[in-house]
């Protein structure tokens, strides 16, 4: 969610019970200021938290002009002192999948990857490096797999431009009650998987500049979203049951959004049993 | 030349209407005539949508001068496509809008309802007099001290569920009443109170509930008799029993002991009414440790799941409540003590509070799990706290809910937890990660942090500990903590059908030659007993 917005903004997900205390809330609204100026962002969002056994990540991302582009995640363990990560590859998350268990809090601790794929040990003995992987490229993989999997806005919040980059659209007045609960009002801020595979008829009805993203109508599995209107109304409350502690929220016919990831970083593979 | 004509310099400069300083209007007639025609143009009403491009245009630059947006080049196309929007909105009908009336405003008028007292002031005071403390729980101290930890709800929130307590302790006859947590749903979510009602109210109940399960027990033995008649009128071979007999049924604690000693109310929003949970018995706790589902928010939403929960989602709450409570709720080491009258038994269930109790420092409480103490007793894997033998009861065929607690004499199956007041330290891990976090609120200020424990077999558990003040809170979707992945139970081999009888087992036929020499046999036997009755015939 945008920093700017911070303050108002966790009170409106605090329904699930996870916020932050008075002092992280301090100290981020004094460090993510330093950042958006340090690293010349456009935008700073504040990602979450991911709770480690022995302590906690805080994520920020930083954007830049073109809004889908690939953002910069950075982490601290106390909200004050940002570091950058490196950008996830597909070998990274692929490794992370299969790593289980809970993060440890200590970024430098080091996953032995012989019990978990000896496979991929084996590959990197041979190139050279220990078969090893480290928290920190796990969190990495998960921020990105987090983001890809169930990072959502708004139908109508960004519009793409003619020449492929996207912004925030100014006339973005907020979903109407009705439009709020009805999953397909809402996309994956991520490259499209399904865009292409829509009939003739829903592609007539899109209109390029808001629809070029992915709808949740499609998710699999069925029902993974819990939908809830809070208050009667005045907040839509999305809840992802996939990547548990994913909290998204929405005032409707606002232009305030955003979702915040507060959880041990571990996806809920029992799923389709919970259902 | 038409009416279009540029202006070509020196053409006729020196005649009136061509000069370089008049070619603002060169040729009045022609160029008002252009002018004319390009605004009729302009004014053609579109086919499709009755607009034309003239108002159209200057209904943008109205709104543009109006707004005054910035960047107005690069968002012109959105500009023209809202005021054609709103275009549209203007209704000429005769009807009016209806006002929509929203579940907003109704959510309003309920949470508005919180604020006014329930009841008459005097039957307040009433129960002041009786009690000595207050039951109301102070909700809003406590989540000042869970914000330090960054957890907890809204301060709005907090406030409505304070309110909705003050309601609930109003209606219902409490004793001791305590914020227990939040559990989330797919729909909706639940609010749940720990409650401990006065003596006289939970005798009713188990008055109620004796005379179900006397009523249960006659209809069972009034089938009973009907099969026995049924079977002396059919006098037709039936098919053979089947020898499965169920397994005894565990009988459930009694309200006030184990794992029903406090009473559950859960609401889905503060202003909602408050709905009371029915006492676990162990067959759910059992069957809940094996299942894992959501809750969907309504109580009386069946759980669908393999093994067949016995219950609706209002019990599978229930048992997940106990289980959490059993396995998180924990106190400083030393603030509760057993009473010193009675002999410190295995089954002791209560404490007091010990009045001698210095707190250790945040610190210490932060670095040594063995400073805090689960304050609930453990959950056998019968789903009882108190072991109880089925073989015995099912021979005595008592009915239930005399919990006095039966001797555990011979059998080497009885189950014990832990004792009462253990310390967590105690409390296993799974695989690398310990059963408990346990940090302190602030690094900056030691003076004024406290100490929070995070549970981590029960994710959403949390507590803390602040100089005489503790308090234990869950927030989270009820589930425990797997490092692996749910495996759900398999279905129990199949029974065998009929018990291997000589009248059912299936033996070859037998063969030609078999039959023949058979008959041979019988009819050489009969010959035999012929011949031997032709000579006893002969003798007599």
């Amino acid at each position: 969610m945008e920093a700017l917005s911070l303050p108002a903004a966790l009170a409106l997900v605090a329904g699930g019970g996870a916020g932050l205390s008075p002092e992280l809330r301090a100290a981020l609204g004094a460090s993510l200021p330093l950042v958006q100026r340090d690293y010349r962002f456009e935008r700073v969002w504040f990602w979450g938290c991911i709770q480690g056994v022995r302590g906690a990540y805080y994520i920020a991302e930083g954007l830049g002009p073109d809004r889908a582009a690939p953002r910069s995640c950075l982490y601290s363990l106390n909200c004050l002192d940002w570091s950058l990560l490196t950008p996830a590859t597909e070998e990274m998350l692929a490794l992370a999948e299969q790593v289980k268990g809970r993060f440890q809090g200590d970024p430098s601790f080091e996953y032995s990857l012989a019990e978990i794929n000896p496979e991929a040990a084996a590959r990197l003995v041979e190139s050279g490096k220990e078969p090893v992987i480290k928290e920190e490229a796990r969190l990495i993989a998960t921020i990105e797999h987090i983001d890809r999997e169930v990072g959502i806005v708004p139908r109508g919040a960004f519009v793409k431009t003619p020449l492929g980059s996207v912004h925030e659209n100014r006339h973005f007045e907020g979903l109407s009650l009705v439009e709020a609960k009805k999953l397909s009002s809402y996309f994956h801020f991520t490259q499209p998987a399904n865009l292409k595979n829509k009939t003739l008829l829903e592609k007539a009805d899109l209109d390029p500049s808001t629809d070029f993203l992915d709808s949740l109508e499609h998710d699999i599995p069925r029902g993974s979203w819990s939908i809830q209107l809070e208050k009667g109304g005045t907040v839509v409350v999305l809840r992802s049951l996939l990547w548990l502690g994913l909290t998204f929220y929405h005032v409707p016919t606002t232009k305030q959004f955003g979702y915040i990831y507060f959880g041990t970083g571990e996806k809920n593979l029992d799923l389709p049993f919970m259902l | 030349h038409g009416p279009y004509q540029p202006h070509e310099p020196g053409y006729g400069l020196d005649q009136p209407g061509y000069s370089p300083y008049e070619d603002e209007i060169p040729d009045p007639q022609a160029r008002m005539l252009a002018i004319k025609n390009a605004k009729a143009y302009l004014l053609k009403t579109s086919t499709k949508s009755g607009l034309n491009l003239y108002d159209h245009f200057a209904n943008i630059l109205t709104k543009i001068l109006d707004e005054q947006p910035t960047n107005t080049v690069d968002i012109i196309e959105n500009i023209s496509q809202d005021v054609k929007w709103a275009q549209f909105r203007k209704k000429m009908d005769t009807l009016r809008d209806e006002h929509l009336i929203l579940p907003t405003f109704e959510a309003a008028e309920k949470c508005k309802a919180l604020f006014f007292k329930e009841g008459g002031e005097e039957d307040r005071e009433e129960l002041d007099e009786e009690m000595g403390e207050p039951p109301l729980p102070n909700v809003m101290e406590t989540a000042f001290y869970f914000e330090q930890a960054g957890i907890g709800l809204s301060k709005d929130e907090c406030y409505y569920i304070f309110l909705a307590f003050k309601n609930l302790v109003n209606v219902q006859p409490i004793q001791t009443c305590r914020f227990w947590g939040k559990i989330l749903g797919l729909e909706m979510n639940y609010i749940i109170a720990e409650v401990q009602l006065r003596e006289g109210e939970e005798e009713e109940e188990t008055g109620e509930e004796g005379e179900e399960t006397i009523a249960e027990e006659q209809k069972e033995m009034g089938e009973g008799e009907e099969e026995e008649e049924g079977e002396q009128k059919e006098k037709e071979p039936e098919p053979p029993k089947s020898t499965y007999k169920p397994p005894p049924e565990i009988p459930k604690e009694a309200n006030g002991t184990g794992t029903n000693k406090y009473v559950y109310f859960v609401c889905n929003e503060p202003g909602k009414p408050w709905v009371k949970l029915p006492p676990v018995t162990p067959a759910q706790i059992v069957c809940a440790r094996q299942i894992k589902k959501f809750f969907t928010g309504r109580l009386d939403a069946p759980v669908v799941s393999f093994p067949p929960f016995p219950g609706n989602e209002a019990n599978y709450l229930r048992a997940q409540i106990a289980r959490i409570s059993a396995g998180t709720h924990v106190s400083p080491t030393g603030f509760y003590q057993f009473p010193e009258d009675e002999e410190e038994e295995e089954g002791a269930d209560t404490y007091e509070e010990n009045p001698e109790f210095e707190p250790p420092p945040v610190s210490e409480m932060v670095e040594s799990l063995a400073t805090w103490a689960h304050h609930v007793k453990d959950i056998l894997k019968q789903g009882r706290c108190v072991w109880i033998n089925p073989a015995q009861k099912s021979e005595e065929n008592d009915e239930e809910d005399e919990e006095e607690e039966e001797e555990e004499e011979e059998e080497q199956q009885e189950e014990a937890g832990h004792p009462l007041l253990t310390l967590i330290s105690e409390d296993e891990g799974m695989k690398n990660i310990p059963a408990w976090t346990a940090q302190a609120s602030t690094n900056l200020i030691p003076e004024y942090s406290i100490a929070i424990l995070q549970s981590n077999r029960w994710p959403g558990a949390y507590a803390f500990a602040s100089g005489r003040k503790f308090e234990n809170i869950y927030f989270g979707w009820g589930h425990k903590y797997n490092p692996e992945n749910h495996t759900p139970a398999l279905p129990p081999p199949a029974e065998a059908e009929f018990p291997s009888e000589p009248g059912i087992t299936e033996r070859a036929d037998p063969t030609v030659e078999e039959e023949l020499a058979f008959k041979a046999a019988q009819e050489e036997a009969l010959a035999e007993a012929e011949e031997e009755e032709e000579e006893e015939g002969e003798d007599d």
